[in-house]
C-alpha cells in the first residue's frame, strides 16, 4: 500500500493505528519523565530519563507520520487532543502511584518496573510486525525504533528479575504489581474496533498473533523468577483504544499541555 | 559548487555533544545533492529522541552556505536506520581522543567489553548502560581507575 493507494477504510485504519502507537509511547514517556529526580538511585535517574527521552522521540515519529497524512501538526496532535480523542492503552496513562510529582510523591517502583517491562516486550513484538507493514513509512520508522528498543528491554528485564528474586518485601510487591498490570494489559494488546481493517490492509499482524508472541516473549522471565503466569489479562479500567480513559489521563494532559496551551506558537 | 566542496564543509560540522567528531565521521551523512547553487543534504538521525538534531540541522545550513551555497535544505531520513558501524576509522580515533570508547563491532547480548580510552586496559566494567546522552554508556577502568564513557553499539540484529 503506497501513500497514493489507500482506500477510505484503509486510511482510517492507518490513522487509527498511528494514534494508538503515538499515544502509547507519548503517555508512557510522560509517566517516565515524572520519575526524574525520584528514581531509586542516581544511575537509574540517568537511565530512566534517557529511556523516556527515546520513547518521547518514538512518539514524535508517529505524530509526524500523522502530520504527513494531513491530520494536523505533530505538536498539536501531541498536546491539544482531549482525553476522549486519545487512543493509548489505559495502563500507560495510570499515575505512578499516590501523591503528586511536586507534593509528596509516593510513587510505586514495582508497578513502574512491571508496567515498563510488560509494555516494552509488547512494543518489541508489535515493532517486529510493523517492520513488515504494507505502509512503507511506518515499516521504516519501526525498523529505526527497533534498534533503540534493545537497550530498554535489557534495562527493564534486569530490574524485573532482580527485584522479583530479591528477599524481603520486594517479591511481595512485585507479585502484587504483576497482578495489577495484568488486569489492564489486554488494553495494550488490543487493536480496537478498527483492528480487522488494519489486518486486512496488511498494516499489522492480527491481535491474536501479537498477543501470543507477547506472551511467548514474557514467559521466560516468569520461568526465571519462578512465578505463576498471571493470565488472563484484562481491561479493568476500560479500553483506551475506544476513547475510554481514567481521570489520571485528564490530570496528565492538563499538566503536560500547560505550556502549549498558554503559548501555542512557542518554538520547542 | 561541487559535491566535494559540500562534503568538505560538512566535515567542519561537529557533533554538538562530542566536539572532536564530525557528522561525516559519525556516518550521519547519507546523501548530498548539488543543483546549481542549491544544495540538499540528507542526514540519518543517530537516536530518535536526540535533542541535538535541530542544532545539527542549523550548523549544516550555516556551514554549507558559508562554503558558497545560495540555498540549503537539510532533511533527516527515516531510512536506512543509522547504525554504529557507520562510524569511520578516523571517527573511532576521534571518539577515543574525547575519552569515549568506540562501539564494539558486534551486537552483544548483554554487557560488553571495551578497552579503556585512556590507558588501553581491558579490565573495565560497565557501570551504567545509559549515560549522559542517549548514545553513550558509563564504564569504569580498573587499571587506571578512571570512569569513562563508551558509545553504545547500535546494529541491526540477525
Ligand atoms: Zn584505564
Amino acid at each position: 500500500m503506497s501513500e497514493k493507494h489507500v482506500d477510505a477504510n484503509g486510511r482510517e485504519a492507518l490513522t487509527e493505528l498511528l494514534f494508538q502507537l503515538a499515544d502509547d509511547d507519548f503517555l508512557l514517556a510522560y509517566r517516565g519523565s515524572e520519575w526524574l529526580g525520584l528514581a531509586p538511585h542516581i544511575e537509574e535517574d540517568i537511565a530512566f530519563s534517557s529511556i523516556s527521552q527515546d520513547t518521547m522521540g518514538h512518539a514524535a515519529m508517529y505524530y509526524q507520520l500523522l502530520e504527513h497524512l494531513g491530520c494536523g501538526s505533530a505538536d498539536e496532535l501531541a498536546h491539544a487532543r482531549p482525553a476522549s480523542a486519545r487512543r493509548n492503552a489505559v495502563l500507560l496513562e495510570r499515575a505512578n502511584g499516590p501523591g503528586h510529582y511536586l507534593r509528596e510523591p509516593r510513587y510505586d517502583w514495582a508497578f513502574t518496573v512491571v508496567r515498563h517491562y510488560f509494555y516494552t516486550q509488547a512494543k518489541r513484538v508489535r515493532l517486529e510486525s510493523l517492520t513488515k507493514s504494507s505502509y512503507a513509512p511506518l515499516a521504516e520508522v519501526a525498523a529505526k525504533i527497533q534498534v533503540e528498543l534493545h537497550y530498554h528491554l535489557l534495562h527493564w528485564h534486569t530490574w524485573f528479575v532482580q527485584l522479583t528474586n530479591a528477599p524481603g518485601e520486594a517479591r511481595t510487591r512485585m507479585t502484587k504489581a504483576i497482578q495489577d498490570v495484568a488486569a489492564d494489559f489486554a488494553g495494550v494488546l488490543t487493536l480496537g474496533a478498527k483492528g480487522t481493517d488494519m489486518v486486512r490492509c496488511g498494516l499489522i499482524d492480527e491481535e491474536k498473533v501479537l498477543t501470543e508472541n507477547t506472551i511467548a516473549a514474557l514467559a521466560p522471565a516468569f520461568a526465571e523468577v519462578g512465578l505463576e503466569w498471571p493470565m488472563p489479562f484484562g481491561m479493568k479500567h476500560g479500553n483506551g483504544r475506544n476513547g475510554e480513559h481514567t481521570p489520571d489521563l485528564d490530570e496528565a494532559l492538563a499538566t503536560l499541555s500547560e505550556v502549549y496551551r498558554a503559548v501555542p506558537h512557542a518554538i520547542w | 559548487m561541487t559535491n566535494e566542496e559540500v562534503w568538505k564543509a560538512l566535515e567542519t560540522v561537529k557533533d554538538p555533544e562530542i566536539h572532536s567528531i564530525s557528522i561525516v565521521e559519525l556516518g550521519m551523512v547519507e546523501q548530498v545533492d548539488v543543483r546549481d547553487e542549491a544544495v540538499s543534504v540528507c542526514l540519518l538521525p543517530t537516536f530518535l529522541g536526540c535533542p541535538a538534531l535541530d542544532i545539527i540541522r542549523t550548523r549544516v545550513e550555516e556551514a554549507v552556505k558559508q562554503a558558497g551555497a545560495s540555498a540549503v535544505t537539510v532533511e533527516f531520513l527515516r531510512h536506512p536506520p543509522w547504525t554504529s558501524d557507520r562510524i569511520s576509522e578516523a571517527g573511532r580515533e576521534r571518539l577515543k581522543q574525547f575519552g569515549i570508547a568506540p562501539p564494539p563491532r558486534q551486537m552483544p547480548s548483554g554487557a560488553w567489553q571495551v578497552e579503556c580510552p585512556y590507558c588501553g586496559a581491558e579490565r573495565t566494567i560497565m557501570e551504567n548502560l545509559f549515560g549522559p546522552t542517549a548514545c553513550r554508556s558509563i564504564f569504569y577502568c580498573k587499571q587506571c581507575k578512571n570512569p569513562f564513557e563508551a558509545m553504545k553499539p547500535v546494529l541491526i540484529s540477525g
